[in-house]
């Protein structure tokens, strides 16, 4: 069942909730190598991308996920919109409105952006990605590799690893893959990471090592330095060599490990290259994936009966 | 002119006194406190079930004007204190330009002249434009009648100038308000560090960030042998330090906002702007802190901190919002009902922080007192009438306020200012 107006984030959402989008994005994927597949069950929605922060994959992968089902989609060019003039939010999104946009997707550097423009207008709001806090979309595509590979999320061993404060994917992870199940393990170097996230019913450790033995899913996250202020660490090299992730390191997690990411990669820093490139990568399937769900999310959220 | 309370319950810490009186006003200035005065008058106020109080003093109050007439005005801003019950308030610096040198508390004192119907007593800058590069003119201010020093909105980050401030104030018998934070540690956090902010996925303001000042600047104060009034205290670790100050005989004083004994950052649900404010609301803990230090009298000074904004400042995303919350017309009625129905304080003590010991900090023996001679500035205070907080009836410009729906017990009767009753029962007269 699913039946939201917005998609904000997987704090709120229930077990049920993430299952129906799972399942629905199974038949979406298809839809992707296949043209012949690909529908016009959208042709009556428009879409818009509003993205106040840098992004590859979720603006395109939500841009192409609603072309393969037919809507209309725009991109609100932010850094040429009247965002530039000192419109607010809240008039940018009134205004989107009263052109008749039934999806706003919105990146946005401040947390709570996409749940203060959820309140204030009709259309749906689907946030990909809102300050320090979430980015529901890029858990759920997470989610669905996951379950593709390991058919279950019951006791299975998910770590993440890398910059855990700042990192929005490790928030939203944390969330759904809780409350599926999974052991979730948070780690990094102390100053990347805090204590209080233990709350969230995660392990939070600095224990690499430790984090990574007996691992089903190993996640690696960037390192956000245009979020940083102070360096939380002395420099890359002694990073990627206590922190990071290389295949001598890899060989403590069970021998069927996922190696994701979220991208974009900083290579040879949170992962080695040859993890990166390696057998048990599944950093491009994440990719195609993040369409199939995102189709899912636009299917769900336009045919809500509400 | 005279006038004439009836029958009230007289809570008048600063002569002892806690006992059913009668208050004789005239011509601006108390003539009279007695057990039964029989002696014609223009009006009579019956307080009979009411307490009567000396006027409440509120030493943290955001003004606006001159710069920010649209958050608030000395105008405005003087009715929401009439309707509050407060009938002295202190004006922080942090207007544009800066309250830095004689001629803008001069134009303060000129506006609220005119325009206010309560007391208002500007507060200088400690730095000019409250850069905290070099002192302000503190001396002139002094001369033109600021009540004290701030750099209300953050700390002078320089500790040398900081510990020069204290000394040169002193010199005048200027009181200093020090807001404590240190900037490097409270960085861009926007709501207090914990579990909460986890959940919220907000950046978090640690509690070191204040006790680092806290600590600091009591060790300054001591050191040069100055008073010092430390404002809006919102952590355990703060109120300890300033236990072990007291014990050492530091001249230290504190206060503490009503939000931060009503409220908690559990209270944080969603990204209401309205829970904004600097410092934050803390955890649980720290809320048993503060409201057991009211109690111990490590905190004996309320105050509100009352910051009005522009509804656009706070309808936007919350790490974009400004801080601050809207206070005077919400203090009296949430420390009755939080601190006196909450057994942590008697009605006695309760005007003791509310009145008797603001006066006390600003050295003034005319307010905070019903002592023959002094203004007649009184406050009726009807304990029992309850009531629920509601945006659209507050008469401050701004409606920032997270008690918007919150029952209350409490409130001024009436609010009277040089003899001349203002307000009654949260409207004015």
């Amino acid at each position: 069942m699913f039946n939201r107006k917005d998609l904000l984030g997987l704090r709120d959402l229930s077990e049920d909730e993430i299952m129906t989008i799972l399942e629905t994005a199974k038949s979406m994927k298809e839809k992707i190598d296949n043209p012949a597949l690909r529908s016009d069950e959208l042709k009556k929605s428009s879409i818009v991308t509003m993205f106040y922060e840098n992004s590859t994959r979720t603006r395109m992968s939500f841009m192409l996920a609603g072309d393969y089902l037919g809507a209309i989609v725009k991109d609100l060019g932010v850094a040429t919109s009247s965002v530039n003039k000192g419109e607010s939010l809240i008039d940018t999104g009134k205004t989107l409105d009263q052109m008749g946009i039934n999806v706003m997707i919105i990146r946005h550097q401040m947390t709570g952006a996409a749940h203060v423009l959820a309140r204030n207008v009709n259309a749906s709001v689907v946030n990909a990605g809102d300050g320090t806090n979430e980015h529901p979309t890029q858990a759920l595509l997470d989610l669905f590799t996951i379950l593709e590979y390991k058919k279950h999320f019951d006791g299975l061993n998910v770590t993440i690893l890398g910059d855990i404060s700042h990192s929005r994917v490790a928030r939203s992870n944390a969330f759904g893959l809780t409350k599926l199940g999974a052991n979730v393990t948070l780690a990094g170097p102390s100053t990347l990471i805090s204590s209080s996230m233990k709350s969230l019913g995660v392990n939070v450790t600095s224990d690499i090592r430790g984090a990574i033995e007996n691992a089903d899913v190993v996640m690696g996250l960037r390192i956000q330095f245009e979020r940083q202020k102070n360096m939380p660490f002395p420099s890359l090299r002694e990073y990627s060599s206590l922190f990071g992730v290389n295949a001598e390191m890899l060989k403590y997690a069970k021998k069927d490990v996922l190696v994701m990411h979220p991208g974009p990669v900083n290579r040879g820093v949170e992962l080695s290259t040859e993890v990166i490139d390696g057998k048990n990568s599944v950093i491009n399937v994440q990719v195609k994936n993040g369409v199939a769900v995102r189709m899912a999310i636009l299917k769900l959220l336009t045919q809500a009966d509400r | 002119m005279r006038l004439l309370i009836k029958g009230g319950r007289v809570l008048d810490p600063a002569n002892s006194i806690d006992k059913v009186m009668d208050v004789l006003c005239e011509d601006g200035k108390i003539k009279a406190v007695a057990d039964n005065i029989d002696e014609p008058a223009d009006e009579v106020v019956d307080a009979a079930g009411k307490w009567v109080a000396p006027g409440l003093i509120d030493l943290h109050v955001h003004l606006r004007e001159p710069g920010y007439e649209r958050k608030e005005t000395i105008a405005s801003g003087s009715r929401a204190a009439a309707c509050g019950g407060v009938t002295t308030i202190c004006a922080m610096p942090n207007t544009n330009p800066v309250t830095d040198n004689e001629i803008i508390v001069e134009y303060i004192k000129m506006k609220a002249e005119k325009e206010a119907v309560v007391n208002v007593l500007p507060i200088g800058a400690i730095t000019k434009g409250q850069k905290g590069e070099e002192l302000a003119d503190i001396g002139r201010m002094a001369k033109a009648g600021a009540c004290a020093i701030s750099e209300d909105g953050g700390s002078v980050a320089n500790a040398g100038l900081m510990k020069t401030a204290l000394r040169y104030a002193r010199m005048f018998d200027m009181p200093v308000f020090d807001h404590c934070e240190d900037n490097t540690l409270s960085g861009k956090g926007v709501m207090n560090a914990g579990d909460r902010a986890s959940l919220l996925g907000l950046k978090g303001i640690s509690n070191d960030s204040e006790e680092v000042i806290v600590s600091r600047d009591m060790i300054l104060a001591d050191s040069v042998g100055a008073p010092i009034h430390l404002c809006h205290i919102s952590t355990r670790g703060s109120v300890e330090l300033i236990r072990q100050a007291k014990e050492r005989g530091v001249k230290v004083t504190a206060e503490v906002t009503p939000h931060h004994f009503a409220l908690c950052d559990e209270d944080i649900t969603d990204y209401n702007a309205d829970y904004k404010m600097n410092p934050p609301l803390r955890s649980r803990e720290d809320l048993e802190a503060v409201r057991q230090a009211l109690k111990d009298n490590i905190l004996e000074v309320i105050a509100t901190d009352h910051a009005p904004h522009h509804i656009d400042e706070k309808n936007c995303e919350f790490e974009k919002a400004a801080n601050g919350i809207v206070g005077l017309e919400t203090s009296l009625s949430l420390a009755i009902t939080e601190l006196v129905e909450g057994g942590i304080l008697t009605p006695y003590e309760l005007i003791e922080k509310m009145s008797t010991n603001p006066a006390r900090i600003l050295k003034k023996d005319n307010i905070g007192n019903l002592s023959v001679g002094s203004d007649a500035d009184i406050t009726v205070i009807d304990p029992d009438r309850e009531y629920t907080v509601e945006k659209n009836k507050l008469h401050s410009k701004g409606k920032n306020t997270p008690f918007a729906g919150r029952k209350v017990k409490g409130i001024a009767a009436c609010t009277i200012v040089g003899g001349k009753i203002v307000a009654e029962y949260g409207e004015l007269k």
